[in-house]
C-alpha cells in the first residue's frame, strides 16, 4: 500500500458498507420524529363524522356546523335560490363540478343528494378565507345590479353562486368543497361519512 | 470535479471553510494513544444533539400550563401523557429526552473523571478546564429547570425544596426565592419561566460554552493517558510524531463508541425507560399537587451527591443557620472542581506516573462521591448523617489538601514519548 | 426472546441500580405478585370491568374509547358494550363528575384519574399493578371507618368495597407482636358470589387491563427494541472493523 493512497479496497468496502447501514439507521431514528409531525389521535379523534340537525332551518337559511375544525354549512334553498341555478351558469368556471372536489351523489347543478340542502365546507378554494354569504339579490348585496345570490369571499372578492359554484375569472380555481354525507333521517344529517 | 473545487475556492474567499476542517479536523493532531476514556467526549457532545433535536418536538405538543383541565389534571401534566399516548412517535421521543438526560449526566461525569485520571486541567489546559466546569453548572441548571416541567409530584416539590435553598441567603434570600418562583408558591409563572430558561436561555449558553471548550481544546491540543505534550517532539513538516490527524482515525474510532453507547442507550430506553424509577421517578407520574408532599422525596440521581452534602452540614456558624451553610457547601462543592489546575502540584499530570498518594486520595474521593450519591435517595437517618459528614469532609479533603499531597507525592518519571498500554 | 429480555433487563438493573436493589431488601406490606396477561381476551375482560365497575368514579382521561381497539375491540363493540350515551368513540375516558364536586363529596379526596395508576405504584415492594392487585383483594370489614371497609395495603382508604358482592365480606385478625409490629391476617366471613379463584381472576384481568391503560405502547416498545438492538450489533461490528481498517497503519 503507497502511502498517498489512503483508501485501499477494504477500507473503501468497509466505509461503504458502514455508511449504508449507519444511513438506513438514522433514516428509520428519524420515522418517529416525521410522524409525530402528523395529526395525533386527539386531532383524529376531533375530526370524527360531526351530526347536523336541520329540523328547525328554515328556507333560505344557513346554518354552519363544525367538522375537522372547519366550518361546514348547510343552506336550505328556497324555491327562488333553486331558480337561479340554471340561470348563472353560463357565468361560472367549472358549472358541472368536472375539477371540483365532491363526492359523486353530488356531482348535480344543486351540488347536493337533496337540492333543498346545500352541505359545503366554507373555505375559499383559493387561500382558505372563509367567504361571506350574500343572498340578496342585485344592489342590496353590495356586489353588482345583477347578482342572483352567493357568496363572496372576503379576502380576494371571489364570487360564488347559490351551489357553491365559483364564477368565471376568479381568484378561486374551483368550486367550494362538498363534503362526504349522507341523511341519518330527514332532517338529521351525519357530515364526514359516506353511506357505506 | 473542477466545478466542485470552483465552488469551495469561491466559499474559502468569503468563509474558513477549508482551513476551519483542517484546523479541527483533518489536520488537528491528536495523541495516537487515546483509551476507552476517551470517548466521552464526543458522546457528550452526541447527547448534548439528542436533547436538542428531541427537546425541539417536544415543544410542539408540550404546553407550560400549570391550570387544571377538565378532569382535574394540570394542563402541563396531561400535555406530556398526551405526547406519550397520542403523538405519533411521541412515546419514542419523550423516552429519548427523558432517557438523554440522564445519559449526558452518566457521560460527562466520565469524562470528568478521565480528567482527573490524566491531568488534563493542568497548564496549558486550564481554560478548557474551567469551561467544563462552566458546561457542568449549566448542565445541572438545564435538569433542574427540566424536571419542572412534566409537572409531577416530584417535579412540583423538588423545584420547591431546591428554590427554598436561596432562601437561606441572609438579607436578600427569601426575597431572593419569590423573584425566582415569581409567586409566594412554585406556581404557573414559575413553570412558565422555567420553560423559557429551559428551551431558550439555557441550551443557548451551553452552546457557547461548548464551542469555546472546544476551540480552546483545540488551541492548546489534547492531553492522553500518558499526560506528556506531544507537541514536543515534531517531525520535519512540525507535526507532532505522536500525533494522527483527528479525521479520519478519531471520527472512525468515535463511531464504534457511539455505537457502543448507542447500544446502552437504547436496550434503557425501549426495555426499562423508567430506569429503575430512577431516569423517570414514580412519585412522577402523579400530577403535581400542592397541598400533598408524598411521602419521601429525593432529587434525581445525578444531583444526590451534592444535596447530600447539603443535608450533611447541620451546625449553625457565625450566627447563621446550618441552612446556609449546606447550601454554601453544595455550591463550593462544585466550584472547588474548577480550581484543579492551580491544586495539582504534581510534578506529572497523569496517575501512570503519579505516586501512591494520589492514587489513594483519588479512590477515597470516587468512594466518597458514590457514598454520597446513594445517600442523597435515602431519607435522612442521624447514621446516615453522620457518614454524609465523613464522606463531604473527605470530599473537600480531596481537593484542599491536593497541594501538599501531591507535592510529597513520590511520583514515577514521565516517558519520552507516549506509550500504548 | 423474552427470556433474553428479561435477562438482559436483570443485568442492566444489576449494573445501573445496584442501589435499588439494596432498597428493595427494607421490609414493608408484602405484596402478591400480579399474574399479569397480554391475551387480548383477558384484556377486553378487564377493560369491560373497569368500564362498568371504575369508571362510575373514577376518571381515566388520557385514554380514548378508541384506543381499545389496540387490545381487539372493534368500534361497533365498543360502542355497543362500553360507550356511555353522551359520548363518542373519539372521547376520552372522563367522568360526569366535577373534580371540585368530588372533593366535597368524598372527603377532601377527589378520586384520582386511574390512566397511570400502575405507574404511580411502583415502589420497592413491588410493581405498581401487584399494588392494584394486592389492594383490591384487601379489602376488610372495620365499623370504626365512616364507610365501613379498611384495607391492608391502603390503611384508611377513602375507597369502599366496590366488589364485596363477588369477592364477600372479610374481617381481620390483627395480631400484635412484642416488637411492636402487627400483622393483619384476612378471613373471608361471608362468602360472595365468586369463588376466591375467580374472584382473584377477576381482579387480575381487570389490573392486566390497567397496566396496559398505563403505557399501552408498552408491548410494541419492547418488539420494536429487539430489532434496534439487533440493528446496533451489525452497525457496531461494522464500524469496528473499519475502525481497525483504518488504524492498522497507526499500530
Amino acid at each position: 500500500m503507497s502511502k498517498d493512497q489512503t483508501l485501499d479496497d477494504n477500507r473503501r468496502q468497509l466505509l461503504i458498507a458502514t455508511s449504508v447501514v449507519g444511513g438506513a439507521g438514522v433514516v428509520a431514528a428519524a420515522a418517529p420524529f416525521v410522524a409525530s409531525l402528523t395529526p395525533s389521535d386527539r386531532a383524529k379523534a376531533a375530526g370524527a363524522p360531526a351530526e347536523a340537525d336541520v329540523s328547525k332551518l328554515a328556507p333560505g337559511e344557513m346554518m354552519t356546523v363544525e367538522w375537522r375544525g372547519q366550518p361546514v354549512w348547510i343552506l336550505r334553498r328556497n324555491e327562488a335560490m333553486l331558480a337561479t341555478l340554471e340561470e348563472v351558469e353560463p357565468l361560472l368556471a367549472d358549472p358541472n363540478s368536472e375539477k371540483s372536489i365532491q363526492p359523486p351523489y353530488a356531482k348535480n347543478r344543486h351540488r347536493s343528494i337533496k337540492p333543498e340542502y346545500l352541505v359545503v365546507v366554507g373555505i375559499c378554494t383559493h387561500l382558505g378565507c372563509s367567504p361571506t354569504p350574500k343572498f340578496a339579490k342585485g344592489d342590496a348585496s353590495g356586489i353588482s345590479k345583477d347578482w342572483l345570490g352567493g357568496y363572496l369571499c372576503p379576502c380576494h372578492g371571489s364570487q360564488f353562486d347559490l351551489a357553491a359554484r365559483v364564477f368565471k375569472s376568479q381568484p378561486a380555481p374551483t368550486n367550494l368543497t362538498v363534503p362526504p354525507h349522507q341523511y341519518l333521517t330527514d332532517t338529521k344529517i351525519l357530515i364526514g361519512e359516506d353511506k357505506a | 470535479m473542477t466545478a466542485k473545487k470552483g465552488l469551495l475556492h469561491w466559499i474559502d474567499e468569503r468563509f474558513p471553510l477549508t482551513s476551519t476542517i483542517r484546523e479541527h479536523l483533518t489536520e488537528y493532531y491528536a495523541p495516537k494513544n487515546f483509551n476507552f476514556w476517551y470517548y466521552f467526549g464526543s458522546l457528550a457532545l452526541l447527547v448534548l444533539v439528542i436533547q436538542i433535536v428531541t427537546g425541539i418536538f417536544l415543544v410542539m405538543h408540550y404546553k407550560p400550563d400549570a391550570s387544571l383541565n377538565a378532569s382535574g389534571i394540570p394542563v402541563a401534566f396531561a400535555s406530556v401523557e398526551y405526547i406519550m399516548r397520542e403523538v405519533s412517535g411521541g412515546w419514542f421521543i419523550r423516552y429519548m429526552h427523558s432517557t438523554g438526560a440522564s445519559a449526558f449526566f452518566i457521560v460527562v461525569y466520565l469524562h470528568m473523571f478521565r480528567g482527573l485520571l490524566y491531568g488534563s486541567y493542568r497548564k496549558p489546559r486550564e481554560l478548557v478546564w474551567i469551561f467544563g466546569v462552566l458546561i457542568f453548572l449549566a448542565l445541572m441548571a438545564e435538569a433542574f429547570m427540566g424536571y419542572l416541567l412534566p409537572w409531577g409530584q416530584m417535579s412540583y416539590w423538588g423545584a420547591q425544596v431546591i428554590i427554598n435553598l436561596f432562601s437561606a441567603i441572609p438579607v436578600i434570600g427569601p426575597d431572593l426565592s419569590t423573584v425566582i418562583r415569581g409567586d409566594f408558591v412554585v406556581s404557573d409563572a414559575t413553570l412558565n419561566r422555567f420553560f423559557s430558561l429551559h428551551v431558550i436561555a439555557v441550551p443557548l449558553v451551553l452552546l457557547l460554552l461548548v464551542a469555546a471548550h472546544i476551540i480552546a481544546l483545540h488551541e492548546v491540543g489534547s492531553n492522553n493517558p500518558d499526560g506528556i505534550e506531544i507537541k514536543k517532539k515534531k517531525d520535519a513538516n512540525g507535526r507532532p510524531l505522536d500525533g494522527i490527524p483527528f479525521h479520519p482515525y478519531y471520527t472512525v474510532k468515535d463511531i464504534v463508541g457511539v455505537a457502543g453507547f448507542l447500544i446502552v442507550f437504547f436496550a434503557v430506553l425501549f426495555f426499562m425507560p423508567e430506569g429503575g424509577g430512577y431516569f423517570l421517578e414514580y412519585n412522577n407520574f402523579i400530577p403535581a399537587d400542592p397541598m400533598v408532599t408524598p411521602p419521601h422525596i429525593a432529587p434525581v440521581w445525578y444531583f444526590t451527591p451534592f444535596y447530600s452534602i447539603l443535608r450533611a452540614v447541620t451546625y449553625p456558624l457565625f450566627g447563621i443557620d446550618a441552612k446556609f451553610w449546606g447550601v454554601v457547601a453544595m455550591g463550593a462543592a462544585v466550584i472547588i472542581i474548577a480550581f484543579l489546575p492551580w491544586l495539582d502540584r504534581s510534578p506529572v499530570k497523569s496517575i501512570r506516573y503519579k505516586g501512591p498518594i494520589y492514587k489513594t486520595a483519588l479512590t477515597i474521593f470516587v468512594i466518597s462521591f458514590f457514598i454520597l450519591g446513594y445517600l442523597g435517595v435515602l431519607p435522612p437517618t442521624p447514621g446516615r448523617t453522620l457518614v454524609s459528614q465523613i464522606c463531604s469532609v473527605l470530599y473537600f479533603a480531596f481537593f484542599l489538601l491536593m497541594p501538599w499531597y501531591s507535592k510529597i507525592d513520590p511520583c514515577k518519571p514521565e516517558p519520552e514519548r507516549v506509550t500504548w498500554k | 426472546m423474552k427470556n433474553l429480555i428479561v435477562h438482559a433487563k436483570r443485568l442492566l438493573t444489576a449494573v445501573l441500580f445496584a442501589p435499588a436493589l439494596v432498597f428493595a431488601a427494607a421490609a414493608g406490606v408484602p405484596l402478591d405478585k400480579a399474574p399479569l396477561s397480554t391475551d387480548f381476551e383477558r384484556l377486553k375482560r378487564g377493560a369491560t370491568t373497569f368500564v362498568a365497575e371504575c369508571l362510575a368514579c373514577h376518571s381515566a382521561s388520557f385514554m380514548r374509547y378508541n384506543k381499545l381497539t389496540e387490545i381487539g375491540f372493534t368500534e361497533d363493540e365498543i360502542k355497543e358494550k362500553l360507550l356511555p350515551p353522551d359520548k363518542k368513540v373519539g372521547d376520552l375516558m372522563t367522568i360526569a363528575m366535577r373534580p371540585q364536586d368530588a372533593k366535597k363529596w368524598f372527603g377532601g379526596v377527589a378520586p384520582p384519574d386511574l390512566t397511570l395508576v400502575t405507574r404511580q405504584r411502583n415502589s420497592e415492594f413491588g410493581s405498581g399493578a401487584d399494588w392494584v392487585y394486592t389492594y383490591l383483594r384487601s379489602f376488610y370489614r372495620d365499623p370504626s371507618r365512616p364507610n365501613g371497609w379498611n384495607n391492608v395495603v391502603f390503611p384508611g382508604a377513602g375507597m369502599p368495597h366496590v366488589f364485596w358482592e363477588l369477592q364477600g365480606e372479610q374481617t381481620a385478625k390483627i395480631t400484635q407482636h412484642p416488637d411492636g409490629a402487627q400483622s393483619i391476617e384476612l378471613v373471608l366471613a361471608k362468602p360472595g358470589t365468586m369463588s376466591a379463584q375467580e374472584y382473584d381472576k377477576m381482579v387480575a384481568d381487570l389490573v392486566s387491563f390497567m397496566q396496559w391503560m398505563g403505557e399501552p405502547i408498552a408491548e410494541k416498545r419492547k418488539s420494536i427494541g429487539i430489532w434496534v438492538m439487533l440493528y446496533l450489533a451489525v452497525f457496531f461490528a461494522l464500524a469496528y472493523a473499519l475502525k481497525k481498517a483504518y488504524w492498522k497503519d497507526v499500530h
